[in-house]
């Protein structure tokens, strides 16, 4: 793998630019593997590298029904943080967040991980005794994380509706410093660019359509590429996590929702913080390129239409508009969806299942892109050991028969 | 370019009007009519902007929403507005425009600079580069320099309006093919026919024709429009976006033609539009053509000149040149002499032209130059010479000849592009056009047609010859997205790092994803890529469109839905005798309930503490509207209700009362309150306040999804009824003041009992269960009658000391007493053993929603969080709700805090919470960890005042 830096850029610039290598080499499927990875997402591409790089698994392929990256990965509004309310949950996540911390240097691609700081708007005096719970359950892991008065806030977000004439007062919040947003389509690139050097063959247009199951093991895909012959094989698939699933007769407590994602057009910048206000309910950022990148709830009802309909766009852009009256003027450039798999406790499933070698790890929801580190290293981790790897034994597929959910919108309720 | 002092004398403007305005600080006039653009061109401005990455300068290229480069900031203050296209502004006295992305302006920027370095900002370059030391060293240097137009700072000073509109055909466009629809259409008197355009007025490029045929075409059109009163014409309105069922967002631009201040009420109005059959007639957008230097000021699209000679009557350049590779723009150039404007010369790609059309050239003077190529553009802030290269007569690239020509503004035409983003939108696949390059509509599944240019029907041939992008020449110069400063080169550097999927090709150079969202850079772009990777277009596929077509106020899709509107505010009955009380409100839920009500200068923790002290000592009046009302009817209602709570519902007696608590499926605890028997088949419910509409989905959802045999039905009256909580040793003695026909005595009326009767002469209902441990009465009336109830309650109670309290001294109250406020005691992880209620579900015979869940392993953990109260060691100690128990090490979290109050009536700190195991460890100590703090406490009983329950049956 050629190195990235300034000075390669430099060298590249004086032939024009015309030898930079592939970033990921086109490979050819093979008809045997060591390990299957089904799904071309972060998730997917992350966990085929640490087979590679961990376990020294190195035959293995990736297979993306389009083209990689262009799931959740491409259309997620990238938030990342760790502030989660129980243990098992921060325990991951901040794991998964000291990874992007240092993703750009591990992987020697520039991710632009922002850490503006992620703050969480409270709207009553209940939503702040909620926060104060919150917070303290993250202090008392020892990770960042601070309550701010009304005036603070007002401070951090000076665009922010502090009207007496707002419908919702704003009574405080609590910020993750270290939390914020990145560039997600460089995330996905970086693991598939490392994954693919260390010997991974990643397929793209390639679709799995049938899984080969004898004795309770697995044996291998179909594909609309042809069959594979394998004896581990994880899946990734976001919103199509019931659908695989139910090719191996596994049916996944998760339902498939659009979660739209917008932003408007670029602007100088005006907007340091990610801002999640779950009662007027929006969430906002601004991008590098100047875009603010604009999120809310899920559409109501189940699909598997990665468009988003209109009473979404509006209640979102309707929140908006309520939290920073100065936004009205600016125009919405281009909105989308993505369909997110959800679980009954908001909580994702890395686990091993009652199918030998058939390992999944779904359930990310609206919040599994800054678990794709983390995610990808516990899922080869279960995969190359066959047992469920520390960070993840909370979340095993077993739990919803056990009834040990690990419901973080029981206790902090709120998403992404 | 030169200032035009005439216009044309076929223009549509006013030729002999005025209209001043400013740009960029300089003060110049234009015509009535006029958009922005044409008023800048009329006065010579040719850098009108700069680019994204590399801040070159940029001047008009188009000349309705396809423009990528003119993007001004319009107006100031809470007026403005960045990103504004000048081309689809029309021109209104006083505008105040400025350049954007540039500094100190767009004539002269100096962050031109960055275009030295071009060469070493390829393609996402930044993913290769600022690692070192971090990206956070270099982030705040690259945040700054993106970015276009500047934010306003203030609050939107107008407003927007949101509409519903329901047709039976939509046709979306209004230029010939429009228009010829709308009155196809319109034939049948019954149907009912909306036309939609997005331009000032309807005519699309009829209005840029300088042919009479076409000019009374569209005027009669326009009559026979105006004369069916079937067809609507909505103009000034863009259709943004296409959503399933023939559902159409669209955004009419009421006063932004008369600048701000124009004392319109709604500046702009979303339309919802609901369609029968929708009729797509929305053109056609010109390509221009991928060749060196191709974006300097001076270059435009050879449609743009047509639109600004003959609609704005300009002429733009004393030397005027095409170049093009199809007939379209011949047609242009020869139109431009027929009004008397010259043309120098027509450079085109093709070896052989039409003979009619080369022979009109010659006939008009015209040079034209045939098999020929621009090569390179020069000229400082616009055009002033062209290279061209004929290619070899017999195909030997030996004898290829250079040539330089002088040009002023050079008319391009790369073929077109049909305007197809709502019919993808919609869901509609498009097909690839081989004999003119050109996506056309494909299948689609709603109930959508297009129509003329859309469809790629132009007239008359176009005899295009593709060229993507200029060959034998470097590709770093050839720009294909002008805003975001995409080149031919950046495409190709994408296909060799094996980005060769169209949305990998997008995201990596960024083509496209500007403001104009590529509707004259995706065409260009795909093709250079399918040369790139030695692909056919088909193969290589299109991006899907997104609404919105084209950039969309915000504030629109909010309409009038803010402040107060945003959502609908709960006012209680009682709502102005609460003003006049001195209360001070809040939101609780969808409700505004008061907080306190605080005597004048009194602090609000002061004025809930003294309405506490009054209840326990005398009595509290507190409105307790809101808390939740269903009535349950039906043969099958006990039934229902048994299954419902984990209590015993069968043998609830007439007029007797009983607390119950709700589970979900998983055992999780919902809901508590008190369900009465009011008759055999008919019970009322009472959900926590605020839980009302939910609990009745739930039970819905049980009665219509689950147990279709059950007859019973659940009404809501929540509403229905204003409910006055009277509480406190003297509860009694005031509600006997009035006139009643229910025995209130202690002996006949005990604690949770139930009486229906009269009030005062009305219909009322009251219930005596407590939630502040004092004698309580829940006295309700129909809604009507809640603002007098209380009005007498506070007259007749005066000599009794009666005090208004607020719902916070309701807490406080319930917190001395450890009643549980679920939500807030509870979090969803709790089930009824964590609050003791573990016997009641042993004894229970029948089976309840949840109870399969109970017998989990989790329900049997030790270390459950339980309910529990909090006695801090330290008597003058406080803490809050939010504050954790932590483990015996102290690294882990062992509970919470979920209420904490200083007792008035105890004079101390009062805390209630949830603990791993607290019913086993009663009396042990904790610690109690909140913002660094730590302090001891001890687990005890919740109940912390009069645990003997005397009050209540005072
Ligand atoms: C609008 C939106 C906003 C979001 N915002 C955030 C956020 O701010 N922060 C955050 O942490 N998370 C966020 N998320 C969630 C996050 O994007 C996802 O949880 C995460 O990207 C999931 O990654 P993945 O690799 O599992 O799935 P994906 O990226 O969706 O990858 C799954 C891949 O599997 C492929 N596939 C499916 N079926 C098959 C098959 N049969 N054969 C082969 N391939 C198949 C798909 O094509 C797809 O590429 C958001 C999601 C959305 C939609």
């Amino acid at each position: 793998m050629e190195k990235y830096s300034a000075f390669g850029l430099l060298r590249h610039a004086l032939s024009g630019h015309r030898r930079w290598p592939q970033v990921w080499r086109s490979a050819e499927l093979k008809p045997n593997y060591d390990a299957v990875v089904i799904g071309g997402g972060g998730h997917g591409l992350a966990t085929a590298y640490y087979l590679a790089k961990e376990h020294g698994i190195t035959n293995v392929a990736v297979l993306e029904k389009g083209w990689l990256g262009g799931g959740n990965t491409g259309r997620n509004t990238a938030v990342s943080r760790s502030n989660y309310f129980y243990p098992e949950s921060t325990r991951f996540f901040e794991h998964s967040l000291k990874r992007f911390e240092t993703m750009g240097r591990d992987l020697n691609y520039n991710i632009m991980f922002t850490q503006g700081g992620v703050l969480s708007l409270a709207f009553s005096r209940h939503e702040m005794e909620i926060f104060r719970r919150w917070a303290t359950a993250i202090q008392v892991q020892g990770v960042d994380c601070r309550v701010m008065g009304r005036e603070e806030v007002s401070e951090a977000v000076p665009l922010l509706n502090m009207s007496p004439h707002a419908r919702y007062r704003v009574y405080g919040g609590f910020m993750q410093q270290r939390g914020g947003i990145s560039r997600h389509d460089a995330v996905a690139w970086a693991y598939a660019r490392a994954a693919s050097s260390l010997g991974v063959d990643i397929i793209q247009n390639c679709e799995v359509t049938g899984l080969n199951i004898s004795d309770g093991a697995v044996r291998g895909v179909q594909t609309t590429l042809g069959t594979i012959r394998t004896s581990k094989l994880a899946m990734a698939v976001a919103g199509h996590s019931s659908v695989v699933a139910g090719m191996a007769g596994i049916k996944l407590p998760i339902v498939s929702q659009c979660l739209q994602a917008m932003v408007s057009e670029p602007i100088k910048p005006c907007f340091d913080h990610v801002v999640m206000s779950p009662q007027v309910h929006c969430y906002v950022s601004q991008s590098d390129r100047g875009e603010l990148v604009i999120g809310g709830g899920a559409d109501t009802h189940p699909s598997y239409g990665q468009r988003g309909n209109l009473p979404t766009t509006e209640s979102v852009l309707n929140a908006v508009t309520e939290m920073y009256p100065a936004f009205s003027r600016l125009k919405l450039m281009r909105q989308w969806g993505g369909i997110v798999d959800i679980t009954p406790d908001a909580s994702p499933i890395v686990s091993k299942t009652p199918v030998n070698g058939f390992y999944i790890s779904a359930g990310w929801g609206t919040g599994g892109y800054k678990a794709i580190p983390a995610g990808g290293e516990t899922l080869a981790y279960t995969m190359a050991h066959d047992r469920a790897h520390p960070l993840v034994e909370p979340f095993s597929l077993a739990r919803f028969a056990q009834g040990r959910l690990v419901d973080e919108s029981a206790a902090a309720g709120v998403a992404h | 370019m030169n200032q035009t002092i005439r216009r044309l004398p076929h223009a549509r403007i006013e030729a002999d009007s005025t209209v001043e305005f400013f740009f960029d600080g300089r003060r110049y006039t234009g015509k009535k009519g006029d958009s922005l653009a044409s008023a800048l061109l009329a006065n010579g401005v040719g850098v009108v902007g700069r680019s994204f990455k590399l801040h070159r300068p940029r001047g008009i290229l188009g000349c309705g929403t396809e423009e990528p480069n003119a993007l001004v900031q319009l107006e100031s203050g809470e007026y403005t507005e960045p990103n504004v296209r000048a081309t689809l502004i029309p021109l209104y006295p006083g505008l105040v425009a400025k350049g954007q992305n540039a500094w100190p302006s767009v004539r002269f920027d100096l962050l031109g600079a960055v275009g030295l370095c071009k060469r070493l900002l390829p393609a996402s370059f930044y993913y290769k580069t600022f690692m070192w030391p971090n990206w956070r060293s270099w982030e705040w240097l690259v945040r700054r320099i993106a970015g276009l137009g500047t934010a306003p700072q203030a609050a939107d000073a107008e407003r927007y309006v949101k509409q519903n509109i329901h047709a039976d055909v939509v046709v979306v466009g209004a230029g010939r093919s429009g228009l010829e629809a709308a009155l196809e259409a319109a034939r049948d008197p019954a149907k009912r026919v909306l036309l939609i355009d997005s331009q000032e007025e309807p005519g699309g490029r009829l209005l840029g024709s300088p042919v009479p045929e076409e000019r009374s075409w569209l005027a009669n059109a326009l009559s026979e429009v105006a004369q069916r009163d079937n067809i609507t014409l909505l103009c000034r309105t863009t259709v943004n976006g296409y959503y399933d069922n023939n559902v159409l967002a669209a955004l009419e631009r009421r006063s932004n033609h008369l600048g701000p201040r124009s004392g319109n009420a709604f500046r702009e109005c979303f339309w919802r539009v609901f369609a029968g059959r929708v009729i797509l007639a929305t053109g056609a957008i010109e390509r221009p053509l991928v060749f060196p230097n191709n974006d300097r000021p001076g270059i435009m699209l050879a449609s743009a000149v047509r639109e600004y000679t003959h609609r704005y009557g300009l002429t733009l350049a004393r030397e005027i040149v095409f170049y093009t590779n199809n007939d379209s723009a011949w047609q242009v150039a020869l139109e431009l002499h027929r009004v008397g404007v010259k043309v120098d010369a027509i450079i085109d790609i093709r070896g052989a032209v039409d003979s009619a059309l080369v022979e009109g050239a010659r006939d008009a003077g015209i040079n034209h130059y045939l098999g020929t190529r621009v090569i390179n553009t020069k000229g400082r802030s616009g055009i002033r010479r062209l290279k061209i290269q004929r290619a070899p007569a017999d195909g030997d690239p030996s004898v290829q000849s250079v040539e330089s020509l002088p040009c002023e503004l050079l008319a391009i035409s790369g073929g077109w592009t049909p305007t197809l983003h709502l019919y993808s939108q919609s869901g509609g696949k498009l097909q690839y056009r081989e004999s003119d390059a050109c996506l056309i509509p494909d299948c689609n599944n709603q109930n959508i047609s297009v129509v003329g240019r859309a469809a790629g029907e132009f007239r008359g041939e176009l005899n295009l010859q593709c060229q993507w992008l200029t060959p034998d020449v470097p590709p770093e110069n050839q720009w294909v997205d002008f805003q975001y400063d995409v080149t031919a080169a950046d495409i190709q550097l994408a296909a060799r790092e094996n980005f060769v999927s169209v949305e990998h090709v997008k995201r990596y150079t960024t083509n496209g994803m500007s403001v104009d969202q590529g509707k004259t850079s995706n065409v260009n772009g795909l093709g250079i890529l399918a040369l790139a990777t030695d692909r056919e277009i088909p193969a290589v596929g299109t991006t899907r469109f997104r609404p919105p077509f084209h950039p969309t106020t915000i504030g629109a899709y909010a309409g009038i839905e803010l402040g107060a509107l945003y959502k609908p505010v709960h006012l209680l009955p009682a709502h102005k005798a609460h003003l006049t009380c001195g209360a001070s409100f809040d939101d609780y839920g969808s409700w505004q309930r008061p907080v306190c009500y605080p005597k004048p200068g009194e602090a609000e923790a002061a004025a809930i503490a003294r309405e506490a002290v009054a209840v326990r000592e005398a009595v509290g009046l507190l409105d307790y509207s809101p808390l939740g009302k269903l009535e349950v009817v039906g043969p099958d209602a006990r039934a229902f209700l048994d299954r419902v709570y984990i209590n015993n519902m069968v043998s609830l007696k007439h007029g007797a009362a009983r607390y119950g608590l709700m589970l979900n499926e998983a055992g999780i605890v919902i809901d508590d309150g008190v369900v009465v028997c009011l008759a055999e088949d008919h019970f009322l419910l009472h959900t926590t306040s605020g839980g009302a509409a939910v609990i009745h989905r739930h039970l819905d959802e049980w009665l219509q999804c689950e147990w279709t045999d059950l007859q019973v039905v659940v009404n809501n009256c929540t509403t229905q009824w204003a409910t006055m909580m009277l509480s406190g040793p003297k509860a009694r003695d005031v509600l006997q003041q009035l006139d009643c026909d229910i025995d209130l005595s202690r002996e006949s009326f005990g604690h949770m009992q139930y009486r229906e009767g009269h009030l005062l002469g009305q219909r009322c209902r009251i219930l005596r269960a407590s939630f502040t441990g004092e004698v309580s009465f829940e006295v309700s009336v129909p809604a009507r009658y809640g603002q007098s109830l209380w009005k007498i309650l506070m007259q007749r109670g005066a000599n009794m000391g009666i005090t208004p309290f607020g719902i916070e001294a309701l807490m406080l109250l319930r917190t001395e007493k450890g009643y549980l406020h679920i939500g807030a005691d509870t979090d969803g992880n709790t089930m009824p053993q964590d609050l003791g209620w573990g016997g009641a579900i042993a004894r229970k015979a029948g089976d309840f929603i949840g109870s399969r869940s109970l017998s989990l392993p989790v329900g049997l953990d030790a270390d459950r969080l339980q309910f529990t109260g909090l006695e801090l060691l330290d008597p003058k100690g406080q803490t809050i709700s939010g504050a954790h128990i932590l483990s015996a090490d102290e690294r882990t979290t062992n509970g919470y805090v979920t209420s904490a109050v200083h007792s008035p009536n105890l004079n101390r700190t009062v805390a209630l919470g949830i603990v791993a195991g607290a019913a086993q460890r009663q009396g042990e100590e904790v610690t109690v960890f909140y913002d660094g703090l730590r302090q001891r406490a001890r687990l005890v009983s919740p109940c912390a005042y009069d645990p003997e329950g005397n009050a209540l049956n005072g």
